[in-house]
């Protein structure tokens, strides 16, 4: 299938010598968008941070195949610009470089290319608009002060910046009023249009799903995916809670 | 997927270390006597009062001992270092093109006339023990600002005023190196200016040691007249030699009332040096002094910056960060001296050890019993980027008041896994996103550099990063 983007296949993966994932399995092909949906400690953000390669977060078995390639033994650089993406829970804070300068590094870095200041510049601020960012925090040092909405839209930023070929959004929606919600999802819906990305979207709530193409739904439940379905379960979970797969999962055991 | 543990013995500093052929006309005897002291006097053609200067300086080195709180100086033998090396050229040049090429040539690669061109409102060079460079922009001579090398200020028109201020700040009874400062001292940089005049422009001046088994022996004098302001620039850097090398440099300020001084630093020693450097300032009423202060390399380093706050309401502030490598033990930090009422210190520093490099910070505050309304803020932050090296905070604290507000701060850091993470999660290399957090945690000297020596400094942070990945 020339058009799968990613293969995770029987992915065992444990932190600080505790088995979190248990032979997880999930396809994406480019341009689709899947939710992620779960208890607290089924292993959502275990999943992302062992995509993004998260030293701390130890492969047992399986596999992560992206773009037809095994990228286990990838350093996290290396993955990140196979086109790899990751919004951060908790983006941290980096004095000494601006947001600006940052996103300009990564960009060069990813590429190898020299970009024009001004494209640049032009482009950062068009970003910067959708998001509804005020162009200074550009040349703030990076989430240095910022508040928890701003540092979720300076991840947002990056996204749209950075254009990679699969983004994995961590909690972007946790802790964010309904109008930051709201704004940050109008980026994704930019990055999921305009650029044809595709998307693995970590949430609790359904808020920042509303303006959003949904091709699929998982339910993640102590460390595998007990549930495969479309927008529509996004509703259902929305409506019952998860209590339904726990109960499920409690029978198999 | 075990990554190598990658090291380099020392950065590649061939930036730095580029060494010219030595063709000095005139190089005195090894070792240090009463006849090499009268022999550096007459060359340099002193007045008679700076001959028994010098005769009653070495005479207190004899006597002193050697400092025995701090880093081992075992390896410094002063009797094989040549106290004295002047290069052979015309002494003070005032057209770049009358400097002799390979002189030349070495602060060309420093970046010294194009800095000059670009930004710099005078530049002073100082090339082993003489200024072979020296010119102040005519706009800021205007303005009655002195900018010239001590020598000749000691015979000029200013001649009374470096007699009433040479060393009165730094006693060569103050300790063993001072004292041979007092007897040797060669070359540096004299400043006035005058009361109400506003420096615009930073003044610079750069040190570098070239010949081998040189000691070096500058004397910084500046004096700030009152409702004043000036921002001065000093860059070190010397080449690599195996013979322990010695820099016991002495710098004095002078900060009238209502004045300010900035005295910015990024030290850069080559890594067999031994650097020995005493800087003092008296800050008169309502005055104030900032110190911004990088220490990079060097084997050895005892410096801590002393501000007496003489007058009432006059504010001192130091912020400075110190990078400790492999093989280097730097001793820094600073000593606020409260003398009178409603003044203020202020001290950030940051220090970052590596590759099993000691940082020590080392501070002192004492606030006299005058020193009523006084205030003093001490923060110290360590980073160390593995087990294997030191950080220690010696803070001291002599309050003599009641009425004083004192706060002291520690805090002792690894850098963090996640940031780590992050930073490379959008491409970075780790060895680019350790570079890049070292160079945010030395962010509070960087900001407060004039931009091309902050960017000198994070390129000095990248060199020292380089192959640091564990």
């Amino acid at each position: 299938m020339a058009d799968i983007l990613l293969q995770v296949k029987d992915l065992s993966v444990s932190v600080e010598d505790k088995d979190i994932l248990k032979g997880l399995n999930l396809e994406v092909r480019k341009g689709e968008t899947h939710v992620l949906m779960g208890p607290n400690g089924a292993g959502k953000s275990t999943l992302g941070n062992a995509l993004m390669g998260n030293p701390n977060y130890i492969v047992k078995s399986g596999d992560i195949i992206f773009n037809g390639k095994s990228i286990l033994d990838e350093p996290v650089n290396q993955r990140a610009k196979d086109g790899l993406f990751m919004s951060f829970q908790n983006p941290l804070e980096v004095p000494g470089i601006s947001l600006s300068n940052f996103i300009r590094n990564a960009l060069e870095n990813r590429t190898g290319e020299r970009i024009r200041l001004w494209d640049f510049r032009k482009k950062i601020a068009a970003s910067m608009d959708v998001l509804q960012m005020d162009h200074s925090y550009a040349e703030r040092d990076l989430n240095v002060g910022f508040s928890g909405g701003e540092k979720k839209k300076a991840e947002i930023l990056q996204l749209l910046m950075l254009n990679p070929s699969l983004a994995i959004l961590d909690e972007t929606d946790s802790g964010l009023d309904v109008d930051a919600v709201r704004t940050v999802s109008k980026g994704v819906e930019e990055y999921q249009k305009n650029r044809d990305g595709s998307l693995i979207i970590i949430t609790h709530s359904t808020r920042i799903l509303e303006s959003l193409h949904v091709d699929a739904t998982h339910v993640l439940v102590d460390g595998t995916i007990v549930e495969d379905g479309d927008a529509s379960l996004v509703d259902e979970i929305n409506e019952n809670g998860f209590e339904r797969f726990i109960k499920e999962e409690t029978k198999e055991a | 997927m075990a990554k190598e543990k990658t090291y380099v013995e020392d950065i590649d500093r061939s930036m730095y270390d580029f060494r010219n052929e030595e063709k000095d006309e005139f190089r005195i005897e090894e070792g240090l006597t009463p006849d090499i002291i009268l022999e550096i006097s007459k060359e340099k053609n002193d007045p008679e009062w700076m001959r028994d200067f010098r005769l009653k300086s070495l005479d207190i080195y004899n006597k002193k001992q050697v400092p025995d709180w701090g880093p081992s100086i075992e390896g410094l033998d002063m009797d094989n270092i040549v106290t004295y090396v002047r290069p052979n050229t015309k002494r003070m040049a005032k057209d770049w093109n009358d400097v002799p090429d390979e002189i030349k040539d070495t602060f060309e690669r420093l970046g010294i006339p194009q800095a000059e061109r670009k930004s710099l409102a005078g530049v002073g060079a100082q090339y082993d023990s003489e200024l072979v460079y020296h010119n102040v922009k005519d706009e800021v001579a205007a303005q009655g600002v002195i900018y010239t090398d001590i020598e000749s200020a000691l015979r000029g028109e200013y001649a009374d005023m470096i007699r009433s201020h040479f060393m009165k700040l730094v006693p060569p009874t103050d300790h063993k190196f001072a004292a041979l400062h007092g007897a040797v001292w060669s070359g540096g940089s004299f400043v006035y200016v005058p009361k109400g005049v506003h420096v615009d422009i930073p003044l610079q001046s750069y040190f570098r040691l070239n010949a081998k088994g040189a000691g070096q022996f500058e004397h910084t004098l500046i004096i700030v007249d009152d409702d004043a302001y000036l921002h001065f620039i000093e860059g070190c850097s010397a080449p690599k030699y195996n013979v322990a090398n010695l820099h016991a440099g002495c710098v004095e300020l002078y900060v009238g009332k209502n004045s300010t001084l900035r005295y910015s630093t990024i030290e850069n020693w080559s890594k067999n040096m031994y650097n020995l450097n005493t800087k003092r300032a008296r800050v008169e009423e309502g005055g104030k002094v900032e110190w911004i202060s990088g220490s990079f390399g060097s084997h050895v380093s005892y410096l801590y910056p002393m501000s007496i706050l003489a007058g009432r309401g006059a504010r001192a502030e130091f912020t400075g960060v110190t990078f400790a490598g492999r093989g280097q033990n730097l001793d820094t930090g600073c000593k606020m001296v409260h003398s009178a009422p409603d003044t203020s210190s202020y001290v950030s520093t940051r220090s970052i050890s590596k590759d099993g490099g000691i940082s020590t910070f080392r501070s002192s505050v004492v606030v006299n019993s005058q020193a009523k309304n006084s205030k003093s803020s001490v923060s110290c932050q360590s980073l160390m980027l593995d087990a294997e090296s030191r950080s220690d905070t010696i803070p001291a604290m002599d309050i003599r008041t009641q009425q004083a507000d004192i706060g002291h701060e520690a805090k002792i850091g690894r850098i963090s896994d996640d940031a780590v993470f992050y930073l490379m999660s959008r491409g970075l290399s780790e060895e680019d996103a350790r570079a890049l957090i070292v160079s945010g945690f030395a962010d509070n000297v960087g900001k407060e550099l004039p931009l091309e020596y902050a960017v000198e400094m994070n390129n000095l942070i990248r060199l020292e990063m380089k192959g640091s990945i564990g």
